[in-house]
């Protein structure tokens, strides 16, 4: 232990036991699969991760398929399953689902709105040995986070779950999306994580597809909102050090280098999506003209991983264009965020424009300042029938 | 709000008795032929001292049994072994990762 290295680090990239050394130079084992179970949602947030085109229930896989994917994610070495969606909570099988995840020995994440959620099934979600859960805020109170998920007492029911979260006995994560109308409740958000005895806090910065990227001039915040956000990050990271942990995801229109996104293309997650088809990450599907194999088809998940066209197109850095290919941060950020390529440039293999060396990240910076500056304020609410726009009551 | 109603932390001497909580953990990868330990949202991967360390956490053994046992099987020195012990645990125990049981158990 007195050597340098930590005698605890994080997970870098590991081969299979038997592995050829540098056979599998730019892809490892997932760590971490995304189980959307549903896009079903009580929530309409405008910045949801969910594609445009949700996947109706009608197409959601069953128990037992879960079971099977379970199965198969167990035995290729996947260690941690997050059961997300819309709500996973809609599904009415989720114990069921948890308590199989458990008996395969994969670590289980709930990430929910909680708001479907009562004391009793988070017991029995408990019980059935679910390790942590992640409830999503959208404010530090009801005026403006009720309006954000456009559901009525949604706010304070969360507060509830949380604390019923803490009771049962089970580490608890507050996920903050934050953008420009609300940024402002930042302090008051820290001082709620604190006191519900929160783990964890991410403070995230919306990401610009699909739902988020249909309603950016609502949520893009100012430059100055940035710059006050990464003080008050700063000092409360300082402040709450032991107390809770905060990760910080900035918005990456006014980064300098893109985020590593999903740890690299196919190198450490995938998502699964309700129907069960394999994506590199939650919004892959964004980029059009790229195939997606199913774990309703006839190959293994652990063939899609090594072998599918959509796992391999972006892996590693042979596909990467200059300026990535001599930048020496390639295998740091790995040419950030392919799906912002995609919605910013047309093709998913060039440079994310979030990175200054992109020859247009000049051009979103400004584009981002332009629209913080209009203070066009109206959502367009997400939901199966394209989106709503507020104040066009339904 | 008031911070001091929190809940706080362990903070760790030679007499604490550390535990794992029910949501951290330890456990051999058969795949990747190596130990991790399994926290919310992260994968750790512990040297084989922290290994053999962290297994002796079991809500009993106060950390200077530990230190006990790791001097006599490493003929090591026992201040350096117990100031190494108390950083690892306590970067755990600051992270939420590892508890003090409260009391002595039987």
């Amino acid at each position: 232990m007195t050597d340098q290295s930590p005698p605890i680090a994080d997970f870098q990239l590991i081969t299979r036991a038997g592995d050829e050394a540098g056979q599998k130079t730019t892809y490892g084992i997932p760590l971490a699969v995304l189980a959307e179970l549903t896009h079903r949602c009580p929530l309409q947030c405008p910045y949801c991760s969910n594609p445009l085109e949700m996947e109706v229930a009608s197409a959601e896989l069953t128990t037992a398929e879960w079971c099977r994917v379970m199965d198969e994610l167990a035995e290729i070495g996947v260690l941690q399953i997050h059961f997300s969606g819309g709500e996973p909570a809609v599904r009415k099988d989720l114990v069921d689902l948890v308590r199989h995840a458990t008996q395969v020995g994969l670590y289980s994440n709930l990430i929910t709105s909680a708001v479907m959620l009562t004391k009793a099934r988070l017991q029995d979600l408990a019980d059935a040995g679910l390790c942590h859960v992640q409830i999503s805020v959208q404010g530090s109170e009801s005026i403006v986070a009720d309006r954000v998920g456009r559901f009525k007492n949604g706010h304070v029911k969360k507060l509830q779950v949380a604390a019923w979260t803490r009771e049962v006995g089970l580490p608890l994560t507050i996920n903050a999306v934050m953008h420009r109308q609300n940024l402002h409740q930042l302090p008051e958000i820290i001082d709620m994580a604190v006191a519900l005895d929160a783990d964890r806090l991410e403070v995230a910065n919306v990401q610009y597809y699909g739902w988020a990227l249909k309603n950016r001039e609502a949520l893009i915040p100012t430059f100055a909102q940035v710059e006050t956000t990464n003080q008050i990050v700063a000092e409360a990271q300082d402040r709450l050090a032991g107390i809770l942990d905060i990760d910080y995801v900035v918005p990456d229109y006014y980064a300098q280098r893109p985020k590593q996104c999903m740890g690299g293309w196919g190198r450490q997650f995938f998502n699964i999506s309700p129907s069960g088809k394999v994506l590199p990450c939650h919004a892959a599907e964004s980029i059009t003209g790229m195939e997606f194999d199913s774990v309703r088809g006839n190959k293994s998940i652990r063939w899609i991983w090594d072998n599918s066209e959509a796992f391999n197109k972006y892996r590693g850095t042979g596909w990467m264009p200059e300026p990535c290919q001599s930048c020496e941060l390639k295998e740091v950020d790995f040419g950030g965020c392919r799906c912002q390529a995609f919605a910013l440039t047309g093709s998913a293999g060039n440079t994310d424009p979030a990175c200054a060396k992109s020859d247009l990240h000049a051009q979103i910076f400004a584009r981002a300042t332009t629209e913080s500056a209009e203070a066009q304020d109206r959502f367009i609410y997400r939901n199966f029938a394209g989106g709503a726009v507020e104040a066009e009551e339904l | 709000m008031d911070q001091s109603t929190r809940k706080s932390r362990p903070i760790y001497d030679a007499t604490s008795r550390p535990l794992i909580p029910r949501h951290v953990k330890l456990r051999f990868d058969t795949t990747r032929d190596r130990w991790v330990i399994l926290v919310p949202e992260r994968v750790l991967v512990p040297d084989d001292i922290a290994v053999e360390v962290l297994q002796l956490c079991d809500g009993q053994r106060r950390i200077q049994d530990m230190v006990d046992l790791l001097t006599a099987k490493y003929t090591a020195d026992p201040d350096l072994i117990l100031t190494d012990c108390l950083a690892l645990l306590q970067d755990l125990a600051n992270k939420g990762y590892l508890l003090a049981a409260s009391e002595p158990q039987p």
